[in-house]
Formats: C-alpha cells, sequence, structure tokens
C-alpha cells in the first residue's frame, strides 16, 4: 500500500481529492450491493492536528488528530517519509482520545470540603482560586521560608511549556525546593557518577574541564548518547547483546523508541549468527516468540549472577588486565588509591574470596541465591567472553532495589572486565543511549534556591524536614533542608500517594494537616493524589492548546512538533502558564514573568530560538504548516573517546579513570549517619538489601516485585476502561506457588505486605520464577484510607515500605518486596 | 477481482495491543468490541534442581487477529439474511447492517473470532479490512498502526510473494477449513506450542 508522505497541506488536497472519488465512484469501488447508500468519508475534509504524547514513557510518539465541527474523530499516528522513521504511538497514545473525551475530566478550579484525602471539593470561581494560591504563597514564605515550598515530581504533561511556568513563577518569587534524581532511575542517578564520572569534578560547567586534571570531562548522565552505545550500534556491529532488567517492549513502546531497534538490532544480530540474552523474573515482552532469549533470575541477585561469571573469568584468565591498569581504578591491588591499598578491599579480592568477606564468588555460590545453574552461569561466562563485540546493557529494573547502587554498578563490571567499552558494538553496561539531540528549549527560569531533595524523601521532608542533613537525608546543595514542607504543588502527576512508597504511610503523613499546610493539584482527572488537594485546579491537555515538544528519550532519531489545538479545552481548564501569569501579575510580577509573551508567543519563541541553534530545522511558518519535522541520527558508541584516549578524554572522576572502587564512596560510608542495615559499598558487590535476597519469613513467604506494564505509563491512562480491558491488571504467579496455595488463573487475590494489602486478579503463568511474584506498577489505587485501607485498585505501592536506599535515599523498594498471597 | 489480506509477523510482534486500540479509536468502538484482538500464547515448565535452581522451556507468543477475510467465509455460508457477505472486488467480508438480523450464527461460526453481535446496535460488527480506506489507496488502520511493523496488507497475491509464511499457526485452525487470507512468520516460540488448549492465556482480554 502506499506510504502517506505529505506536510499538511498536501494531506489536506489530496484528502480532498479522495473524497470526492469516494463520492462519485464509492460503490462501484466496492462494487457491492450490499453498500449502504451514502459513502463514508465524502463529506468535508478532516481537519488536521499533529501534537506529540505527553506522558513519561520517553518515546513522545506523534499524533496526528482528525478533527471535525471542532470535535476530534480519531487519530492517526506519524504516517509521514519512511515507514522505518515513523514515531507511531503505542496502544497508550491512541488511546489518548478517551483521556481527552473522558467524563472524569476535571472542569473547574474545585477546594476541599472535607477531610484531607476523602475526596471532597465544592466549585470555586479561578479569582477565588488565584486568591488562596498568593494567600498561600504569602504567608508560606513569610512563616517559613521559600525552603518550605516544593513542586513535587511529576511526568503526566511533558512539553516544552508543560511544568515550567510553575518553576517560573516560584523561581521570581524567590524559588523552591529543587527535585534530585526522579524514580524512574534514583538508585543509578546517585551512584553511577562515581564510577563513571560527576558533574562535582568538574572545574566550571561551562568549560567542562577536568578539576585536577584540567581536561575536558564526561560525566555521566542516564539521558544521553555520550556514556552508552544505541542499539543501532549494536544493530550494526554486535555479535551478542546481554541485556539486564531491560523490555523495550513494555517500557519503550512507541514506534521510534528504544523497542523498534531493538527488533531491528534483532534481526541483525541473529541475522550474522549473534546471540541476545535477556535477564529478567518475568519472560518480559522484548523475548516474545524468541524464547531461548530468555535467562530467568530472581530478582535483586543480579550482582550474584555478575559476580560469579568475574570469578569464572579471572580463573580463566579472561579479563583484560591491560584495559583494566590503564582505564580503571580499583580491580586489583596494583591500582588502588592509596588510601585502600594492601588491605584486601579490590574488587577482585572480593571476587575471588580474599576480600571483606571471604567467600569466593563461584557459580556454585550464586546458584541458589540467582536460582539459575552454575551450568548456565558458566555458559554465560564463555558466551560473553568469546563474544567480538559484546553489547551489554541494563534497563532500570534493575537499579530499583534496595540494593540498586551496588547493582548498577555491578553490572557494568562485565565490560569492564574484558575491556570491551567504547569499541564498535560493545556498551558501557548502561541503558542503550538515548539522544541528547533536543531541538526545541523549555520557557527558562532560574531557581535562586540550590537545596535539592532525593525525590523519594519528599514525605520525609514533610515530616521532619528540618532535622534533615546531607549526611542523614542526601541533601544537596546545601548542608540541610531549611524547613519542613509546608506547601506542595503538584502539576500533572500521582506521586503523593500512587507513584511513591508506603500509601497507608504516606495518607497518614499528608492527613495530617498541620505537617503539609497547603496541597495544590492541578491535573485532567481526579487521581488518587488529586485527593489530597486542598485545592484542585483543572489542567487543559497537551492536545487541546498550541503545543511544542522535541524527542524525548527514544533512540536514534530526533524530532520536534508544532501542534495546534485538536479540539477545545472543556468547561473552565485553562493552560498553566495563563494561569501562572496571573499569579505573577497579583505579585506585581507579571512582565517578568511573560517577558510580553503569550503562551503562544513563547512556542514561537522557542521553536525560533532552536531552529536559529540547528542548521537543519525547517523555518516557522514551515513547521506551522508542516507540524512535525524529523531526522535519523547516527548510532553511538559509548564512551568511545575515553578509550580512545583516556589521558586527552578522562571521566569526570577524581581519578578521571572507571573508578571500580571508588575513595569517595567509601568515605562517604565512614562520614554519613546510616542506619545499622545500611551500607555504602565502594566497589559493586552483590548486597542482599532490604526486603531482598533472603528476608522472606514464613509470614511473608514470597519475593515480589513491580514492573511496567502496557496497558498504563506509570499511573497516566490508568483510568482508561478500554486498555485496561485488553491488557488487564494481574498478579503474575508461578503455577509452583499458585497450586500450593489453590489459585487459579483469573481467581481474586489478597497480597499482603508488611505494610500494606491489595486485591487484584490471579495471572497463573510460567512465565515468572517461583518464589517471587509480580505486580504492574502504576494502577490506580481504590481504598477507604478512613476505614479498612484495603486497596482493590492493585495499586504496588500500597505494598511497598517507604525506607529510602542507602546512598541515594532512592525507592528501591519499588522492585524488593516480600508478600504472602490467598485468595480473597 | 483482487482478494485482499492481511500479514502477520510473529517474530516482531510483542502483544503490544496498538493494532487492537487503534482500530477501537479509528471505529469509535466502546469498552466491549474489538475488531482485532491479541492473542497471548504461553506455556512451558519449570523443573527444580537439588540446588534451588530452575531449568525450564517456557514461551510466550502473539497472534493478532482481525478478520481472515476468508476464500471460503464460514460466517456468510451461515449467515440466513445475506447480511454477511463477500465484496465482489476486493473480497473483503463485511456485514450490511440493514440485512443483519443479529441472530449470531457468523459469530459462532467463524472459527477465528471475527464477528460478533452488537446487542445495542441490533446487528453483527466485524473488521471490514477498512474498506473505506483501502478504497482511497490507504492501509487499514492497524497495519500503519503497528509500532513493530508487524502487520501488512494488499493483494493476497502480493502478500504471498513478497512474504515467507504460513496461513496458519496455533491456535488458528486448519486454512483448509475457511481458506483464510493470511500469511504468518512464525515465530521459534511457536514451535513449542504443542496443545491449543490451554494455549490462550488471557481469554478475559480477547473474548
Amino acid at each position: 500500500m502506499p506510504n502517506m508522505n505529505v506536510n499538511r497541506r498536501t494531506f489536506v488536497k489530496t484528502a480532498g481529492a479522495l473524497g470526492a472519488l469516494a463520492a462519485v465512484g464509492g460503490t462501484a469501488a466496492t462494487g457491492s450491493l450490499f453498500e449502504p447508500t451514502t459513502p463514508a468519508f465524502a463529506e468535508a475534509p478532516d481537519e488536521i492536528h499533529w501534537s506529540q504524547c505527553n506522558v513519561n514513557c520517553g518515546g513522545n510518539c506523534i499524533f496526528q488528530w482528525h478533527s471535525k465541527d471542532g470535535k476530534i474523530q480519531y487519530m492517526e499516528t506519524d504516517n509521514l517519509g519512511s515507514t522505518d522513521l515513523q514515531a507511531r504511538a503505542c496502544l497508550r497514545g491512541r488511546a489518548m482520545r478517551r483521556w481527552l473525551n473522558s467524563p472524569d475530566r476535571l472542569m473547574y478550579p474545585m477546594k476541599r470540603v472535607g477531610k484531607r484525602g476523602e475526596g471532597k471539593f465544592e466549585r470555586i470561581s479561578w479569582d477565588e482560586a488565584i486568591d488562596i494560591i498568593v494567600e498561600k504563597l504569602k504567608t508560606t514564605i513569610d512563616k517559613y521560608g521559600n525552603e518550605a515550598i516544593y513542586i513535587n515530581y511529576a511526568t503526566g504533561m511533558y512539553s516544552a511549556t508543560g511544568r515550567v511556568p510553575i518553576q517560573r513563577l516560584l523561581s521570581l518569587l524567590g524559588g523552591y525546593v529543587n527535585q534530585g534524581y526522579d524514580y524512574s532511575t534514583h538508585m543509578l542517578q546517585a551512584v553511577m557518577p562515581y564510577m563513571y564520572g560527576s558533574a562535582s569534578n568538574i572545574a566550571d560547567p561551562k568549560t567542562g574541564l577536568h578539576k585536577t586534571l584540567g581536561k575536558k570531562a564526561t560525566k555521566f548522565s542516564p539521558y544521553d548518547n555520550v556514556n552508552a552505545s544505541s542499539f543501532s550500534e549494536a544493530e550494526a556491529h554486535s555479535d551478542l547483546v546481554v541485556m539486564f532488567g531491560n523490555s523495550p517492549a513494555e517500557t519503550r513502546m512507541g514506534g521510534a523508541n528504544a523497542v523498534w531497534d531493538y527488533a531491528l538490532m534483532r534481526e541483525a544480530v541473529l541475522g550474522r549468527g549473534g546471540k541476545i540474552v535477556n535477564i529478567d523474573f518475568r519472560l518480559n515482552e522484548s523475548s516474545s516468540g524468541h524464547p531461548d532469549e530468555w535467562l530467568p533470575i530472581r530478582p535483586g541477585t543480579d550482582a550474584a549472577l555478575v559476580s560469579a561469571i568475574a570469578y569464572e573469568w579471572i580463573k580463566g584468565d579472561k579479563v583484560d588486565k591491560e584495559f583494566l591498569d590503564k582505564y580503571c581504578v580499583g580491580y586489583d591491588d596494583d591500582r588502588m588509591p592509596e588510601s585502600a591499598k594492601g588491605q584486601n578491599k579490590s574488587y577482585k579480592d572480593y571476587i575471588m574470596g580474599t576480600g571483606y568477606d571471604k567467600i569466593e564468588k563461584t557459580p556454585e555460590w550464586a546458584a541458589p541465591i540467582t536460582q539459575i545453574p552454575a551450568s548456565k552461569i558458566r555458559e554465560l561466562a564463555d558466551m560473553i567472553a568469546s563474544a567480538k563485540a559484546p553489547f551489554i546493557c541494563q534497563g532500570w529494573g534493575s537499579q530499583r532495589h534496595t540494593n540498586g547502587e551496588d547493582t548498577t554498578r555491578a553490572i557494568c563490571m562485565l565490560p569492564i572486565l574484558i575491556g570491551k567499552i567504547g569499541l564498535p558494538g560493545t556498551n558501557t553496561g548502561q541503558r542503550e543511549a538515548e539522544p541528547p539531540t533536543y531541538l526545541v528549549g523549555k520557557i527558562p527560569f532560574t531557581n535562586p534556591i540550590k537545596t535539592t531533595l532525593p525525590v523519594y524523601q519528599w514525605v520525609n521532608a514533610v515530616d521532619h524536614g528540618h532535622k534533615m542533613t546531607a549526611k542523614n537525608a542526601g541533601i544537596m546543595g546545601a548542608e540541610k533542608l531549611g524547613s519542613d514542607l509546608k506547601f506542595i504543588w503538584n502539576y500533572a502527576g500521582n506521586c503523593l500517594t500512587n507513584q511513591h512508597g508506603d500509601i497507608n504511610y504516606t495518607h497518614e503523613i499528608l492527613s495530617d494537616e498541620s505537617k503539609c499546610e497547603f496541597i495544590l493539584v492541578w491535573d485532567t482527572v481526579m487521581t488518587d493524589s488529586a485527593k489530597y488537594a486542598d485545592l484542585l485546579l483543572p489542567d487543559a491537555m497537551r492536545s487541546e492548546q498550541m503545543n511544542l515538544q522535541t524527542q524525548g528519550y527514544s533512540e536514534y532519531y530526533t524530532a520536534v512538533v508544532v501542534g495546534t489545538p485538536a479540539q477545545e479545552p472543556p468547561g473552565e481548564c485553562r493552560s498553566n502558564y495563563d494561569v501562572c501569569a496571573d499569579i505573577a501579575d497579583r505579585f506585581g510580577l507579571k512582565n517578568e514573568f511573560t517577558e510580553g509573551r503569550t503562551h503562544d508567543d513563547w512556542v514561537e519563541y522557542l521553536y525560533k530560538k532552536g531552529a536559529q541553534a540547528d542548521d537543519k530545522m525547517p523555518s516557522w511558518e514551515q513547521i506551522k504548516e508542516q507540524g512535525v519535522y524529523k531526522r535519523a541520527l547516527e548510532p553511538a558508541i559509548g564512551l568511545k573517546s575515553f578509550r580512545d584516549d583516556p589521558d586527552e578524554h578522562p571521566l569526570a572522576t577524581p581519578s578521571g579513570k572507571i573508578e571500580i572502587y571508588s575513595e569517595t564512596l567509601a568515605g562517604l560510608n565512614d562520614t554519613w549517619e546510616l542506619a545499622e542495615d545500611e551500607v555504602i559499598n565502594p566497589i559493586p558487590v552483590f548486597s542482599e538489601g532490604f526486603h531482598g535476597y533472603g528476608s522472606v519469613t514464613s509470614e511473608f513467604p514470597l519475593y515480589c516485585s513491580g514492573f511496567h506494564h502496557k496497558s498504563r505509563t506509570h499511573s497516566s491512562f490508568g483510568f482508561i476502561e478500554e486498555l485496561e480491558k485488553v491488557a488487564r491488571q494481574q498478579l503474575w504467579i508461578n503455577p509452583a506457588d499458585a497450586e500450593p496455595r489453590n489459585i487459579m488463573d483469573g481467581d481474586m487475590l489478597a497480597v499482603k505486605s508488611p505494610v500494606g494489602e491489595i486485591r487484584i486478579e490471579a495471572k497463573v503463568t510460567p512465565r515468572i520464577v517461583p518464589g517471587t511474584v509480580g505486580i504492574p506498577q502504576g494502577a490506580w489505587h481504590k481504598a477507604d484510607m478512613f476505614g479498612d485501607k484495603i486497596d482493590t485498585g492493585g495499586c504496588v505501592n500500597t505494598l511497598t515500605a517507604y525506607k529510602p536506599s542507602p546512598l541515594a535515599k532512592g525507592n528501591g523498594t519499588a522492585h524488593s518486596m516480600i508478600v504472602q498471597v490467598s485468595k480473597a | 477481482m483482487t482478494q485482499y489480506g492481511f500479514y502477520f509477523d510473529s517474530t516482531r510482534c510483542t502483544g503490544c495491543r496498538t493494532c487492537e486500540i487503534a482500530c477501537k479509536d479509528y471505529k469509535d468502538l466502546g469498552v466491549d468490541f474489538a475488531y482485532r484482538h491479541v492473542y497471548d500464547c504461553e506455556g512451558g515448565d519449570w523443573q527444580m534442581q537439588s540446588d534451588g535452581t530452575y531449568t525450564q522451556d517456557c514461551f510466550v507468543y502473539h497472534v493478532s487477529l482481525g478478520c481472515q477475510h476468508c476464500d471460503d467465509p464460514a460466517c456468510v455460508k451461515v449467515c440466513p439474511t445475506t447480511a454477511m457477505h463477500k465484496d465482489a472486488s476486493t473480497g473483503l467480508v463485511s456485514v450490511d447492517e440493514h440485512k443483519c438480523i443479529g441472530c449470531g450464527y457468523c459469530h459462532m461460526a467463524c472459527p477465528y473470532n471475527a464477528p460478533k453481535v452488537d446487542r445495542e446496535k441490533g446487528h453483527s460488527v466485524k473488521c471490514n479490512g477498512c474498506a473505506e480506506r483501502v478504497a482511497e489507496g490507504k492501509n487499514p488502520i492497524c497495519v500503519d498502526a503497528c509500532p513493530l511493523r508487524a502487520l501488512d496488507f494488499g493483494s493476497i497475491e502480493d502478500i504471498r510473494k513478497k512474504y515467507d509464511g504460513v496461513d496458519s499457526v496455533p491456535p488458528l485452525p486448519d486454512a483448509s477449513y475457511t481458506h483464510p487470507n493470511i500469511v504468518v512468520k512464525k515465530c521459534p516460540a511457536a514451535a513449542r506450542a504443542k496443545n491449543v488448549a490451554g494455549l490462550v492465556a488471557n481469554p478475559l482480554e480477547v473474548m
């Protein structure tokens, strides 16, 4: 069939012509006696409006809306150019019309009338709403200072103008506490810089020069293509791809997202006789159709598997000692910092049983921990060692454990030990690269406050922020937090309850109005978080206003969309830019806030600024006409320049090398105030972690992990019935665990953890390891919080304990849980 | 006549259901109806070793199915009113809603779970191959929706020339029954599907 390759103008023209053709020859073309007499689609052509998906999977897939008389009729997706480079929306994107037209849309500003968390509100006017915000901002700042204000983590409305107006407004009012890290990559973002490079070792962000080495240095980021290689690089050159905790088919589902690159990569790698190994506790959808790829593992034990492979390699003399000596610190005593020399603290000592725990990390040691037979571990060790260009990567699942800070670095040890980094077809052990080629920026702001809170710590900061310091709570940018959080601004997100941890505990903290004094929630539908609002505001969707977005953390291409409203927002929904401008006006800061620009002026300004800096983007007039601009990108090899010349291109670690042993981490372990069960390990060891391996009890005999599910992006789309119908919220349980509990497929289950209880349907399936159950994260919490608190919505965060991880202070419990499961 | 048909690549399909939801959006279907379904086919067993480790031979693959627009469509054969019919020029099978009395014979006869009776509308509903789009020279909406480019559509003659494949994969019936116009690229997992009974793991999502 012909592929459409047209811009907006020619599309309308063509559709018109075809429409006319259908009107004349519709019946003849289909030739049936039974056709209805009125040919379909013969009337006026659809209006075409473009926009991008606004949720946080990273894909930012492209929507082509078809509207008629101001109402969306249906969606097509990116249908421009080569079919190989189309940002085709996934099932969730294709359900966006259901979101826009949902009867559950918030339509009017409302204020709370019941108890906080009860979800009872009454309608008020925008004037009254703005009065309330202004008054609360003033009193909070007067009484507690700007460090009592926090914008909660939220990712439901990605756009160049989405969340930034709030940050800009509050910055003008003296600032707010910043977020550090994120719920996706919390442990990884905190610890990886100690191994691969940190901004703190760069003298000046403008020059990028290393503090002591004086050369331009590379710092770690999970969102670029400098540190990691792209799947397209594996497609071009790899003969073996090994993935830990990674399922692009569930996390990166769009058509210009990593799942498509993964499919192309698989076909190329298998085509040249190579292999793919998908290490996960579930037979995830990325290995659909290809069961030989799956290597099942108990969740949270990746580092034990890695350690055993390392043991085999060291014993079999397979490690690249020359690479380790030249590019790394801490493999063995030859390259240890002075402070740790001669003390058996090296990675090799740890692996070979001469380190701190005196245990040899043999495959037999790892087998019962990982549930992988020792022979299979040896097979994998041989397979990786004999590959010419192994591409070893990890998703963000492996690090989202209570031992994630160790696990995420441990996985990187595989390519490090055999020196397969910075070479064609190889990777650094990190997640497949993303292009940092953002074609347009966002509305700018500069927060005068530098104090930064690890995102998972906000509940603690509500409860006892004034006691939180750098050393006891991981506060960054300042020695301590200046205040408890008293004013929370929650825009387009569900992390007040649903997507945070331990909802029952969070409810307890939030429902105490003496702690956080004001909660502003601004969203499109009544989320569980919205029930905790004191003031609840209705937002317009991106597809209901002019919109601008560049590509997200997709792969191998970059794009920008300038979108026009596909239909009007319902009720009194307003763009948050306009409302923030009104609030700024009340503080006498309207001109400072707007710089004389309307929302749509900003879109034009940001686009033009981007186009000026880029030599290929179309003009503003052209993009207004065509809506979409995109281009393919070259494959990337992570840390190539470092590999080519480590002296000229050092990493931003203290030594400029890959720090297998981090003296800085060793120092934090000595100086930070840690709980008795917490350790910050200078080398990437296997540690069990809180609610990790070995922690199950007779009361809670099963391990449990969350995972990403196709029917939602986190909790976005969690209320769309059409999605729930085709991809049900179910707990995965192996027949070996279901049978003794008399659990049949489809049974309603009660799942209890030490902190909460949910109801969820059973999926009895061999696709999950025995001894562990899996729960799709993001389902909407549904419980009587002033009654039994049993969550019939099956939200995994009813079960996750609130215990921030040792270094990152992050959400490791998201995948580290212990539970009991029974028929409800 | 040009007989049209679908291609489905089960080595690529990740079971995402984008085809199904794109169709539901385009055809404006509610929760209870879908003209394309994605079947999750699962199986395999685990063997525990004495050291607490396991070996297994588990598998999953997906089959995405609209209507196969069969050469010998069971639904057309059993229709008492001629409402269910095969288009003379495209071979696409669809229902004339003015003629259909909603008896449901088509639903019972079809081995591919394609037609259903919408009681509110009072007639059968099913995938019509997006005949109106095809008439405009476009693909069915599901084909251009697939993020994995696992679907294709065209004259079945061309499709059979273009792709190596089979006309049946478990749990589909033998092609001799209705002569479906579909080419399926078989994935390695499908070879592990020994029995059709119990193979479909998501009955509540597809029925």
